[in-house]
């Protein structure tokens, strides 16, 4: 067992190892060491050359490794190579433009600020027109923009992007997953009826029971949350799965999913309509005229109810994605240490600091999970009060 | 300079955060000492607290960050 641990460690290790554009670095002090000895009496010059060339090399920027490797984007970057050139693997990138109409096409085509069918990616900012009327500063950086043949931004404006990014690609894979692993179960469960759990279903059933018992019937109550179970589960796993191959770091996982807070709003967004949708009349007495407070009041109380409506969803939606994108950051801050040091005496326990990490991100991959799904359970019993007999 | 201070308002907010959830885990560990056999329902509503607590430091988090730019 402890062995197997250890080269689930190392695999980490190394897959981290792997994403980091800073190896040319190292390649490049070495040769500019070796022809300062061969030549000595060009000593002085090769050292200035070696300067300025180390002024043009691009430094090790943490903060732009870091926002990269959290954000969407268009393909999916591996590694660097020593020459500079990128490992990556496209995805298509599928727009709609008010000018142009529908395209689609791989991500390889943009790659290196090729522009494909006059469309690019972004770089840099544009100034738009607010509500008010202001010139404001828009990045386009990640967004895909649409130039005529001078290179100028087109009429019409960017296009709508529909593209299989990182982000889209790694949900499809995990729905497929959890497609295979409950329509599997589910499949032998018909076949089989309710015996004791083996295989896959060992592992899986007590953990919805555990969803059924401990988070559903005490938030939502014995005789209406079943209703409700397909959803909490649902959101659950999904949750659950993402947070846990983020923390995978080769290819096909590693995208910060639940990380994205498109992503987390669309399922706060579910919470809430669902809580709102199978409210009863209680709920909505408790908001228009809460028992027990003077009517008087209620020009005060009714505003301040009906936001928190809204906050509810809104800090299950900032609480997801602050917990997942911070311990991405966490991880990637202590592993570019070793690349802004440089040195062996960093890169050991920073390695060590990483693992221990990655292990307490288990922990919160579990535990976020479980939290949107007991907050959700609680939001939607709160919506439907027990009538109490008072 | 408006990061510095993004980063101060955001570390209270923090300081906040952990005294609060802090005492939350505190007390939840003198009440499971006193009731083991209730430890189930204590540490539920624990998290439940806590993590209403985290949602307001979130919300001054989410306030600091705007402030940044």
């Amino acid at each position: 067992m402890r062995v197997r641990y250890l080269a689930v460690a190392c695999a980490l290790i190394f897959g981290y190892s792997l994403l980091i554009p800073g190896t040319q670095l190292y390649g490049q002090d070495n040769h500019q060491q070796e022809s300062s000895q061969e030549h000595p009496e060009e000593l002085s010059e090769s050292h200035e050359a070696a300067h300025s060339e180390a002024a043009l090399e691009e430094e090790f920027n943490a903060t732009e490794y870091i926002l990269e490797h959290i954000s969407d984007s268009h393909d999916w970057h591996i590694l660097t190579k020593k020459d500079g050139s990128h490992v990556a693997v496209p995805l298509p990138v599928i727009l709609f433009s008010k000018h142009s109409g529908l395209h689609a096409f791989s991500s390889k085509k943009l790659a290196h600020g090729h522009t494909h069918l006059g469309f690019a990616l972004g770089q840099g900012t544009i100034q738009v027109e607010n509500k008010d009327g202001e010139l404001v500063d828009k990045s386009l950086k990640g967004k895909i923009i649409e130039v005529d043949e001078h290179g100028e931004l087109v009429e019409a404006g960017l296009p709508l992007d529909f593209s299989i990014t990182k982000n889209v690609f790694m949900m499809m894979l995990s729905v497929i997953i959890l497609l295979l692993v409950f329509l599997s179960l589910a499949r032998s469960y018909k076949k089989m009826g309710i015996s004791e759990p083996k295989g896959l279903a060992g592992f899986i059933e007590p953990v919805i029971v555990f969803i059924e018992e401990d988070v559903a019937i005490p938030n939502i109550g014995e005789d209406k949350y079943a209703r409700f179970m397909p959803y909490l589960l649902t959101v659950f796993f999904f949750i659950l799965l993402n947070n846990l191959m983020g923390l995978i770091p080769f290819f096909p996982f590693g995208a910060n999913v639940t990380g994205n807070i498109a992503v987390t709003m669309v399922l706060a967004v579910i919470t809430f309509l669902i809580t709102q949708f199978s409210s009863n009349k209680g709920h909505w007495q408790h908001v228009f005229n809460t028992p027990g407070v003077p009517v008087w009041l209620a020009p005060i109380m009714i505003p301040v109810e009906l936001i928190g409506l809204i906050t509810k969803p809104f800090a299950l939606m900032i609480r997801l994605f602050a917990n997942i994108t911070a311990g991405h950051i966490i991880v990637l801050s202590l592993i570019s240490m070793i690349f802004i040091f440089k040195s062996f005496f960093v890169a050991v326990p920073s390695l060590f600091m990483v693992l221990f990490m990655d292990f307490i991100e288990l922990l919160v991959a579990f535990l976020q999970a479980y939290i949107f799904t007991l907050l959700s359970a609680l939001f939607i019993g709160m919506a439907m009060p027990e009538h109490h007999h008072d | 300079m408006t990061g510095t201070l993004a980063a101060i308002g955001a570390g209270l907010a923090v300081i906040g955060a952990g005294l609060g959830i802090g005492r939350i885990g505190g007390s939840a560990m003198d009440a499971i000492a006193r009731q083991p056999e209730a430890g189930g329902k204590i540490q539920t509503a624990m998290i439940i607290a806590a993590a209403l607590i985290e949602g307001a430091a979130l919300f001054a988090i989410v306030v600091a960050m705007m402030g940044n730019n």
